[in-house]
């Protein structure tokens, strides 16, 4: 059974696990979770700049968000990233220092706005017209209606998107690698990886990959959770109520005839 | 059938209702012209209703008269002045549109969806609003239901917590389109009985309805449309017990 005992060598050596794992917990995760939080809270406030230009009756607003989706939805995230990172490094450098955790989180930043863009655009259009109407019927604006009534109702059925997009970030922050880390900054991927090739063995990387579904499992099951939950409410089942009752909750007081009534 | 009012006519609110009219007006979807030349008077006070075939233009016309869709030409006065010249929002205010399918606001209870415009188109305070809506709701029978989202109400309470939003913004005109359409047939007159009540309490309302029983009784006029025109228009009785224009007979002898 060599080949058994090299395959465990390889991938669940828990000597080297076990070594990597501080690192692990203490710097990588760390720095993946304010990569993604960052880069997604940055996304979320642009996509939605987007998605509103996106469904703008003017054309002048449309036209851009439609470019901007296309190019960040379009290009791989690799070369988004090396593009923003080393493009601007001399603009970081003069505003952040040398970090190249800024940058690497508006790469990333704008490849998910152009997703959730779209996202938060499927679920303002998917809300019903008559909402929009109505609020314009009682002498609203267009921007108070989208504010107080349509874009709330839109978000809202979004959510399970959005956590997938989170995920998809988690996952991404790993590109930031490219752009050169710190010791202190390196996030899981980067640890895992400096760890595999000090011990010439790849269950560091494995680990770093279990501290990635430690993050990512639940995050999907919670979309799970939510989309069940808004597909069917919170509801309890109530029992059925006859439409008879329901006449007399308007109390009629003594029949009055209507002829011609002018 | 006899419509009942659930508020005592004596001790409700009394309504001051605008004229409205619509002087040829005509609207159209693109090239498409859905509505030729309407005109269309409702005094003061009185009640109009708006009867017809599917496809006839009807409910183009209630959203021309507040603008949701622009007429192409012609005019609609609210009290005398051309709504045309006007900010489409200042006019809404004064003009209540109740739909068929509601559109209540789903993650609103029933204050809160009587109570946002008070707030954010009228600009009263948080807590003037609440009572307004309270009170508008006490006064469609949906006192207990203030609470409830429109989910946990069924069709007949949603479109009374609609016709409560519209009134609670004091409209000098009320719209109906087709409110009844979408109910169950035992929730019907509750909504029929809430119109006449206002009808007689002084609101100007032009109705939009396929409750021929109701344009009968309730309404001052009644107006029958087919292809975007007036065909015919006059007291009720003339209308529905003489009908002169073939499309009308035909008309009625489908839908009695």
């Amino acid at each position: 059974m060599d080949w058994l005992d090299n395959l465990i060598k390889t991938f669940l050596d828990f000597e080297a696990m076990w070594q990597v794992f501080p690192q692990l917990l203490g710097v990588g995760l760390v720095n993946t979770l304010i990569i993604s939080i960052w880069a997604t809270v940055i996304g979320i406030v642009l996509g939605m700049i987007v998605a509103i230009m996106g469904i703008s009756p003017s054309r002048w607003l449309r036209i851009p968000a439609r470019v901007y989706t296309d190019i960040f939805r379009g290009l791989p995230a690799i070369l988004t990233i090396l593009l923003i990172g080393q493009g601007f490094a001399r603009f970081s450098q003069d505003l952040f220092g040398p970090s190249p955790y800024p940058l690497g989180i508006l790469a990333l930043s704008l490849i998910a706005s152009a997703y959730m863009g779209e996202i938060f655009r499927a679920g303002i259009q998917s809300v019903d017209r008559g909402q929009l109407e109505a609020c314009r019927a009682l002498g609203m604006s267009y921007g108070k209606a989208m504010r107080l009534v349509v874009v709330p109702q839109g978000i809202r059925r979004v959510l399970p998107a959005l956590v997938n997009q989170f995920i998809a970030i988690v996952k991404d922050s790993s590109l930031v690698y490219f752009l050169g880390l710190l010791v202190s900054e390196r996030e899981l991927f980067r640890v895992g990886q400096d760890a595999a090739v000090l011990t010439g063995n790849l269950s560091p990387l494995v680990m770093a990959g279990l501290f990635y579904l430690v993050i990512t499992v639940p995050l999907t099951h919670l979309v799970n959770y939510f989309d069940n939950r808004f597909r069917t409410g919170r509801r309890k089942a109530a029992p059925p109520k006859s439409g008879l009752d329901e006449v007399e909750e308007q109390n009629p007081t003594p029949t009055l005839t209507y002829g011609e009534n002018s | 059938m006899t419509y009942t009012s659930p508020v005592p006519v004596a001790d409700g609110h009394f309504y001051e209702g605008s004229s409205l009219e619509l002087i040829d007006l005509t609207m159209a979807y693109g090239d498409v012209e859905v509505l030729r030349e309407v005109s269309v008077t409702v005094p003061p006070g009185t009640t109009t209703c708006i009867i017809g075939p599917s496809g006839s233009g009807k409910s183009t016309l209630l959203r021309g008269v507040n603008r949701l869709h622009e007429p192409k030409s012609g005019d609609v006065r609210l009290a005398g002045e051309s709504v045309l010249t006007q900010k489409p929002d200042a006019v809404r205010k004064r003009i209540g549109l109740v739909f068929q399918h509601f559109n209540l606001f789903p993650d609103h209870t029933a204050e809160q969806n009587v109570a946002l415009a008070l707030r954010n188109v009228k600009g009263l305070s948080k807590a003037e609003s609440m009572r307004i809506a309270r009170e508008r709701l006490a006064e469609v029978g949906l006192a207990e239901r203030a609470d409830h989202r429109p989910r946990d109400l069924s069709g007949g309470q949603q479109q009374r917590v609609a016709i409560a939003r519209a009134l609670a913004m004091e409209p000098e005109v009320m719209l109906f389109d087709e409110v009844t359409s979408a109910l169950d047939p035992e929730l019907v007159k509750g909504i029929l009985n809430l119109m006449a009540g206002l009808a007689q309490r002084g609101m100007t309302m032009l109705v939009v309805t396929h409750e021929m029983g109701f344009a009968r009784k309730v309404a001052d006029q009644v107006v029958f449309m087919d292809e975007g025109r007036v065909v015919e228009a006059g007291k009720p009785a003339d209308l529905f017990d003489r009908p002169q224009s073939p499309r009308l007979q035909r008309f009625l002898s489908e839908v009695l």
